[in-house]
């Protein structure tokens, strides 16, 4: 296969990635990896670093809508933005550690945490004051309800700062945005209202994937070649599936594609425990 | 909600859009002029060999670019991708100077200072 097949058959898989992972709600970077490396023999680290620079895309330009709708909570997304950061860096470190095997298990064990995050609950944001750092920093705010705007209070900021770094780590690693991760944080730990959540992390993703990416090209982890067709298929494929959403997900859809998700999960670790992964 | 967030929030949402935009137009010209001239050839991203020099750094990409090389143009709508939250980073630090908001000013230069780290100095 030549350059121009090889190039139109990643940009229509990624364009498929990227349209099942809005439409799902469960984002398109987790698959980009495994279909690189698996489906068409990439090396992991050209696969990761096409896969930071699509997150970027994705992230931002969802962002651009959602910031606009008013959910986003801007303190908490710059105050919780150096603990990511700082672990993006930490991440990209790690990367030039760890062979490419263990990255691969890795990232299969961060495929199944995923596909299992996505079936827990959401909150739905806690009345009250909140914690005395929270309020130190001012991290309350408003959620839009129909017909106005309803406070929210804000807590355990050490425990969601601490898993933030973490979701930066693995951001870097695994070359993906980790939603799963700061979502987790900003629902579970920090109690805000779900919608506040994922559209924060959203903003979130953009800022802590590029301080990876800033660490990759440096290293020429980034091929043009390749992360051309990943960024171009992915962003069109998110921005016609966000389109296509009107209301929840399908669940048909969202079923299938973590069963398509647990599946690579197991392929990444077999071919990193068998040594596949090429070093 | 104060109207200085609810602007900066309006602002933001345009610098995202428009560098998202601009990165994937230029990746596309990018696309098209490597395509044109290396679209026979066979690819080979099977083992890693790094990219070279002129692809990692930003004076050289630059370089690159300016000779209408396919993959230095697209090297620099992707660079222009990754600045478009660094720009989102430098943006805030000075909305929030408008506001007087020291400590928030504080947080999201030390933002800034990482982002800066890691794309100038980390190898």
């Amino acid at each position: 296969m030549d350059i121009l097949g090889f190039t139109l058959l990643v940009g229509l898989g990624a364009f498929v990635a990227g349209g099942v992972g809005a439409l799902t709600g469960l984002g398109g970077g987790v698959v980009i990896v495994p279909l690189l490396t698996l489906g068409f023999g990439v090396d992991i680290r050209y696969a990761i670093g096409a896969s930071l620079v699509s997150v970027i895309a994705t992230s931002s330009g969802a962002a651009a809508a959602y910031v606009r709708d008013g959910y986003i909570n801007i303190r908490i997304g710059m105050f919780l933005e150096v603990a990511t950061t700082v672990g993006a860096i930490a991440g990209g470190v790690l990367a030039a550690l760890l062979s490419a095997n263990v990255v691969s298990v890795i990232f299969g064990l961060a495929l199944l945490a995923s596909a299992i995050f996505s079936v827990a609950g959401r909150g739905d944001g806690r009345e009250g004051l909140g914690s005395p750092l929270a309020q130190r920093l001012r991290l309350g705010g408003y959620l839009p309800v129909p017909g106005g705007q309803r406070a929210y209070a804000v807590q355990g900021v050490p425990g969601g700062f601490a898993l933030m770094f973490g979701a930066g780590v693995l951001s870097s690693l695994l070359g993906i945005g980790s939603g799963a991760v700061k979502v987790l944080a900003l629902d579970r730990i920090m109690g805000l209202p779900f919608k506040v959540s994922t559209t924060t992390s959203n903003f979130m993703i953009g800022v802590t994937a590029a301080a990876g990416a800033g660490v990759y090209l440096n290293r020429g982890y980034i091929d043009p070649g390749l992360a051309m067709p990943v960024m171009l298929g992915v962003l069109a494929g998110s921005m016609l599936g966000a389109r296509l959403l009107v209301r929840s997900p399908p669940t048909l859809l969202k079923r299938g594609f973590t069963v398509v998700i647990l599946v690579l999960a197991a392929q990444m670790i077999y071919s990193g425990v068998n040594g596949g992964a090429h070093v | 909600m104060s109207d200085g967030d609810r602007s900066m929030e309006l602002a933001i949402g345009r610098l995202l859009r428009i560098g998202v935009a601009a990165a994937a137009a230029l990746v596309l010209i990018g696309a098209g002029v490597y395509l044109w001239h290396h679209g026979a050839e066979l690819p080979n991203y099977h083992s890693f060999r790094g990219e070279p020099r002129q692809l990692r750094h930003l004076g050289a990409i630059l370089t690159d670019a300016g000779a209408l090389h396919g993959r230095g143009l697209i090297q620099v709508g992707l660079l222009l991708l990754i600045a478009t939250p660094v720009l989102r980073v430098a943006y805030a630090a000075w909305a929030f100077a408008r506001q007087r908001d020291t400590l928030y000013v504080v947080i999201t230069l030390t933002v800034l200072a990482v982002l800066l780290f890691s794309l100038l100095f980390m190898r």
